[in-house]
């Protein structure tokens, strides 16, 4: 099994003259679920930007390791998989071609039984070839999860993962968290307590504000 | 290479699907020869004139379309997805690959109802006609696609595309509108040297500084 391990030293966000937030630090190693949480505006989705290479932090850096060597940020794309309700897939083509798309352009073999599994789980195997514009937020957001999980990443970022989703996308959703948790490392951005109640670290973003 | 190939693969089947830029920039030739040619009506024009309006054409449709590749991904928010899919070099070449096919296809086209329509324009030396021809396009292609990615992270992008190319593409577009002046009167390969190495010149530098700039446009 391939170690992962996640290290943020001292970093700090600013847009022109406002903080966002500063000094965060911590240490995420493989089979954690990690938490952030904080209210409306305290920057969790920044934080989930910076994590996965999207924006730079104004200072500080994170350092992701794999196996002990720190993995190049041109590189850093095919060991993480992020889902945040501003992720937006084609709607011109369908889940299946979308997917088999994602697979081509990370330069990664299109794994069938895997993708099939995922589609099953989520409950969309029977809408595989319909086109994304023809479904539901809820089905867009099952979708995302696939998406995310598709190339099997060790880093798995989920900012606002219930949002949109029923009951029983919700028991899929806290089930894949608790296993992909037991062996990767899980950070899961919300608000909602039954989400933050998987974790087992927690920063609130209040607290790295002055 | 093939995770850009892909990418070019999944911009084409989008476009075919989408139609984004196919119907403005074929919609943009029509209109603008038609205007053209309702304009000069009876009147003969000179063959060095013809030269001219031939770039004016291209220049002006380029801009209806050809900054589509970064602004469609921008406009529908797909823009984070190919970030967390790909290497901002893959993502520049998959475009740049795209925006190549585009500018030959539509300036192919181009040449082919300029040639028809207008029958002061004459070329003499084809050899040199298509030399230049395939140099401009490479070096419209490349500037377009650049100007492209800075314009797609902006509020005005309509405005500023034409305006930012403008300044960008002037030294491409003024030496080959006298490479096509030259293909027009005949004149041999060895006088047009010169003009045919800045046009060189420009291709590789706007290449080399769009791989080096297009890292820090295309993360935020």
């Amino acid at each position: 099994m391939s170690e992962y391990s996640l290290f943020a030293d001292s970093v700090n966000k600013t847009f022109g003259r406002r903080l966002i937030f500063k000094d965060i630090r911590f240490k995420l190693d493989s089979s954690t679920i990690f938490g952030i949480s904080g209210p409306n505006g305290s920057g969790k989705s920044t934080l989930v930007k910076i994590i996965a290479n999207i924006i730079s932090p104004s200072s500080g850096k994170l350092i992701h390791n794999l196996n002990g060597s720190e993995i190049k940020p041109e590189r850093l794309h095919n060991h993480i998989g992020l889902v945040s309700p501003y992720l937006v897939l084609y709607d011109e083509f369908t889940a299946y071609e979308n997917l088999n798309y994602f697979s081509e352009i990370r330069g990664i073999s299109f794994n069938n039984e895997r993708v099939d599994n995922l589609l099953n789980k989520f409950l969309l195997f029977n809408r595989r070839d319909d086109l994304v514009k023809t479904y539901s937020s809820g089905m867009k957001q099952r979708l995302k999860f696939i998406f995310a999980l598709m190339h099997s990443p060790q880093l798995i970022i989920l900012d606002e993962p219930t949002s949109n989703l029923d009951d029983e996308g919700k028991e899929v959703v806290y089930e894949l968290i608790k296993e992909e948790g037991s062996r990767n490392i899980v950070i899961i951005a919300s608000n909602e307590k039954t989400d933050l109640l998987l974790c087992n670290e927690r920063i609130n973003l209040d607290e790295y504000k002055n | 290479m093939s995770k850009s190939y892909s990418l070019f693969k999944k911009d084409l089947h989008s476009e075919l699907r989408t139609r984004y830029a196919i119907n403005s920039l074929a919609m943009f030739i029509i209109v603008t020869l038609s205007v053209i040619l309702f304009s000069i009506g009876n009147e003969t024009i000179s063959q060095s004139l013809t030269g001219g309006l031939f770039w004016v054409v291209i220049f002006f449709t380029s801009m209806s379309g050809l900054s589509r590749v970064f602004v469609s991904e921008e406009e529908r928010g797909t823009s984070l997805t190919l970030q967390l899919i790909a290497a901002p070099s893959t993502v520049f070449s998959g475009k740049l690959l795209f925006n190549l096919i585009l500018v030959f296809a539509m300036n192919t086209v181009i040449a082919i109802l300029y040639s028809a329509l207008f029958e002061a324009f004459i070329i003499k030396n084809f050899g040199l006609f298509i030399v230049s021809f395939i140099l401009g396009n490479i070096g419209l292609a490349f500037a377009s696609t650049i100007i492209a990615a800075i314009i797609s992270k902006a509020g005005a992008k309509g405005t500023l595309y034409p305006v930012l190319s403008f300044p960008i593409l002037l030294p491409l577009i003024l030496t080959s509108v006298q490479l096509t002046l030259f293909s027009i009167d005949g004149t041999s390969f060895e006088t047009a040297q010169f003009e045919l190495a800045i046009v060189v010149c420009y291709d590789v530098i706007i290449l080399t500084v769009s791989y080096l700039l297009f890292d820090f446009i295309w993360k935020e």
